[in-house]
């Protein structure tokens, strides 16, 4: 249980890291993107935006803590 | 010059950095821990990871080809960003000045005491503190390439290029160390990172759209618009992050 736990704390932090706000966002956008892309909107534009925005967003947080 | 060999380009420079910084990296230890050791346990550690490394890439990566390259794009891309922006996020934090440089003759000396004040536990005939360090230090650096080289490789359908490019970095950062004989601290390791960030942002959210439906207005084309893109975010989000930075207080200037 030890190991299989420490197996998914490394996997996580591997992957989402210290904000998972970041990887929450970029979820959010490309569920976006999805949507509108079957709904035929060929929103390219979205997902840059959403990233650039999350970005922006984490590292004002992180700024802030210090 | 056209599209494809545009992200060919970008490819491949992304896999080569990406692996010329971690080995950087991977060097310390190594050294740090050879230097006070004894190379014999420290190589084997550090090969025996390196063999474990080159499997998962020789396993995973033709493996992923038989994905619908959209499904793979969307996974692939999905997975890059979050990776990327890590890196992203690190390099604003540092350029910017909230974060601290990583300075590789600190973690040199630091990992010298560390081997000095180990016990000396032998199992297998081996020095167990430099077999383990090294070979945990050249694996977890090493993974970070491995995901990156399979991303790149299997995504663009640029495997063979991405594997290159990262085995060059190898061999260029293992002569530059032998040849420095000691940690390879004057190497920008933040910029290097920042372009990594940069690539590995660009390319997830690239082949991420792509993968969600998206067609992009002049195809692969696209790919150097949204590097450009999130270079200028970045570099006006390290402009404001600096303005904001707050100047540390000399001593007595209270007073």
């Amino acid at each position: 249980m030890r190991y299989l736990r420490s197996f998914g704390r490394f996997w996580w932090n591997f992957i989402v890291g210290d904000d998972w706000r970041v990887a929450a966002g970029v979820l959010v956008g490309l569920v976006l993107t999805y949507v509108l892309a079957h709904n035929g909107v060929n929103a390219w534009w979205l997902l840059p935006a959403v990233v650039a925005l999350v970005l922006a967003e984490s590292l004002r947080r992180a700024v802030r803590r210090g | 010059m056209n599209a494809g060999s545009t992200s060919a380009i970008l490819v491949v420079a992304g896999a080569f950095l990406a692996c010329a910084v971690e080995m950087v990296e991977a060097l310390t230890i190594v050294l740090g821990v050879g230097v006070v050791r004894g190379w014999r346990s420290t190589l084997i550690g550090a090969g025996a990871a390196g063999v474990v490394l080159a499997v998962l890439v020789a396993a995973f990566g033709p493996a992923l080809q038989s994905i619908p390259i959209e499904t793979l794009r969307l996974v692939v891309g999905a997975l890059l960003l979050a990776f990327g922006l890590q890196w992203l996020r690190k390099a604003i934090l540092r350029s910017s000045g909230h974060k601290d440089m990583k300075d590789e003759d600190e973690a040199f000396r630091a990992e010298r005491a560390q081997a000095a004040a180990a016990g000396d536990e032998r199992r297998a005939g081996l020095d167990w503190y430099a077999f383990t360090v090294a070979f945990k230090g050249v694996l977890l650096e090493g993974l970070e390439v491995v995901f990156i080289v399979i991303a790149f490789g299997s995504a663009q359908g640029h495997y063979a290029l991405a594997v290159a490019a990262a085995v060059a970095a190898f061999v260029v950062v293992l002569v530059a160390g032998v040849l420095a004989k000691g940690p390879l601290s004057r190497v920008p390791e933040n910029t290097i990172k920042f372009v990594v960030g940069l690539l590995l942002t660009s390319f997830g959210c690239f082949w991420g759209a792509e993968g969600a439906g998206v067609d992009w207005p002049g195809d692969e084309a696209s790919l150097l618009g949204v590097v450009a893109f999130f270079a200028l975010v970045s570099l006006v989000l390290v402009r404001t992050l600096r303005r904001r930075r707050v100047p540390p207080v000399p001593a007595g200037a209270e007073a």
